[in-house]
């Protein structure tokens, strides 16, 4: 079934970039990546949280 | 935006919007066709016409070309979240975590496993088994979308959850009041009739487009029959949850109810705008008209929101500024409230960073007292907390215009069906067709009034968008943005491309 053959070469490609490329180059955790336990991730957080709000 | 340049927040959103739109093309259709699949094929198991076998592999072609192509677009809003808007993410984790991982873990897997027997199965395992199986990708793929929408519904209406000031984050304390919650039910049932009714529209149309070529005209007699009938039934449904959905966003978002209405006043007896054009310069606390032209129904906006023609709805300027007679609290007050909070919360980390007990009690509980308010913490002015109305309410109507329309559609062709003419109403065939990316258009336009409905808010009242998304470079986002573009497009193109060159072959003779 030739639709079949072209639809799985689709969902590799796709998923090759998604995950081969776009996860791993463009889209890396930001919290994971620039701190190391929960608690400094917690902390990050929290001083987003009560930072003045900025302008519009 | 003028000469203003877009920051990172603007492009993360724009990133958002772009990928949850191109995911929703996909997904509407795998969750309507599946279930007209079970039932086309519960058909052929009933009569033994292998016409109907013939009709049912056609459509299930169509349904997985769909399937492929739109499988996994979801994972890139996942990626976003940790990326883009990494404080909400760490913030909503312990609610989202338990709907998500359901999805994942039961709704996909139930969808996937069945998928490979409905797909390959066909001679290898016994009709009932294949029936079964079919039935059951139906079911998990519309239990996927209950939990993605659980979760939705929970940055719409957040409830079942506390918030822990140590650890920055909101913990689930119910599962039930979170996966029950109004809101996330009146969500599940309205988006899933709509994707009925656009999967309908889909074997209507090119049901349609088979007789005006005048091609497999059985089978497409026989697929825009039961199609229309089960789009007929679905937009009831639609319809009706609609319905129940303006009752829910008058108690629980009346902001973004005044915005789908334009009303910036509030009133008793309020009218409902049929149709209008809007007053683009029009702001909250100004003297401007709402609307240049209008077209309202008296007393309607009051019955649908209230179930009461004669009950107050509120306006964006009662919303934003406080009516004292209506006991409204507007966002102005509320953002007061909300700086005693946000001061709270710091004052409570500082002290808690000196180990001073009494210092981090006495805010901790000056912070319980006003969270509520915490997200109006973070506005600037009070009139932020007004989504963007303009969009918002012609999205709306788009919606709903589109919505009264296909049921006409699906009764024309019933009956024409019936009289044994449909052939011959080359004008309906046209429309048929048409209906299709009409569908689209309606499904697009009711996902705009949800969300660009709920601005500022990431999470109603609680985290405004601003706050929400991380402080990386726009040119980060800018880049995936158009990385995105460039890939849903090609995806979409691809798409259209393989399901014409299907609908062109037919079915298998």
């Amino acid at each position: 079934m030739v639709v079949g053959r072209t639809l799985w070469k689709i969902i590799a490609i796709k998923l090759f970039i998604m995950f081969a490329i776009l996860k791993l180059f463009f889209f890396p955790n930001f919290l994971e990546k620039n701190f190391n336990t929960e608690h400094e991730r917690a902390g990050h957080v929290l001083d987003n949280l009560t930072k003045a709000p900025s302008a519009p | 935006m003028g000469d203003q340049i877009l920051t990172t927040v603007d492009w993360a959103r724009a990133q958002f919007a772009l990928t949850a739109m191109y995911h929703w093309i996909f997904v509407p259709l795998t969750l309507g066709l599946s279930f007209l699949i079970a039932f086309f094929e519960s058909i052929y198991l009933k009569t033994g016409d292998e016409e109907w076998k013939k009709l049912t592999k056609f459509w299930m072609t169509l349904f997985g070309v769909n399937f492929a192509v739109g499988v996994a677009t979801g994972i890139i809003l996942e990626f976003q979240f940790g990326t883009n808007w990494s404080n909400y993410s760490w913030m909503v984790g312990d609610i989202f975590g338990a709907p998500l991982a359901i999805e994942g873990i039961f709704a996909f897997f139930i969808e996937a496993t069945f998928f490979s027997v409905m797909f390959f199965g066909w001679n290898k395992v016994s009709k009932g088994f294949h029936l079964f199986s079919t039935w059951m990708v139906a079911l998990g793929a519309n239990l996927s979308a209950v939990w993605i929408l659980v979760a939705n519904g929970w940055m719409q209406f957040p409830t079942g959850m506390a918030f822990n000031p140590d650890k920055a984050r909101f913990e689930m304390q119910n599962f039930w009041e979170v996966a029950l919650s109004p809101v996330a039910v009146q969500k599940f049932t309205h988006t899933t009739s709509s994707a009925f009714l656009l999967a309908a529209l889909f074997v209507v149309g090119v049901s349609a487009l088979f007789l005006l070529q005048k091609r497999h005209q059985l089978m497409a007699r026989r697929s825009m029959v039961v199609a229309a009938v089960f789009g007929f039934i679905a937009s009831f449904f639609v319809a009706f949850n609609g319905d129940e959905s303006a009752f829910n966003v008058a108690r629980r978002q009346p902001m973004k109810l005044a915005a789908m209405e334009g009303l910036y006043q509030g009133q008793e007896k309020a009218p409902m705008v049929v149709l209008g054009v809007i007053n683009a310069d029009k702001k909250p606390g100004d003297n401007l008209p709402a609307f240049h032209q209008e077209v309202k129904i008296p007393s309607m906006l009051s019955l649908l929101a209230n179930r009461d023609p004669d009950s107050f709805v509120p306006g964006i300027n009662d919303l934003v500024y406080g009516n004292a007679a209506r006991n409204i609290v507007g966002a102005e007050q509320r953002m007061i409230t909300g700086k005693i909070a946000v001061s709270a919360l710091a004052s409570y980390k500082l002290a808690k960073e000196k180990v001073d007990a009494p210092a981090a009690a006495a805010a901790l509980a000056l912070f319980n007292k006003h969270k509520g308010d915490l997200g109006y913490g973070y506005l600037i002015t009070p009139a932020q907390a007004a989504p963007p109305v303009a969009l918002t309410f012609y999205s709306f109507r788009v919606m709903v215009v589109l919505g009264t329309l296909f049921p006409l559609i699906f009764l024309l062709v019933l009956f024409f069906s019936f009289k044994g003419t449909l052939e011959k109403q080359r004008w309906l065939l046209q429309a048929c067709v048409a209906s299709i990316f009409l569908g689209y258009v309606a499904q697009q336009a009711g996902w705009v009034v949800a969300e660009v409905g709920r601005q500022p808010w990431a999470i109603q009242g609680l985290l405004p968008v601003g706050v929400a998304s991380t402080n990386i470079a726009a040119s980060q986002v800018q880049v995936t943005f158009f990385i995105f573009l460039t890939l849903f497009t090609a995806l979409l193109l691809a798409e259209i491309r393989i399901m014409m060159k299907q609908i062109k072959i037919g079915p298998e003779v």
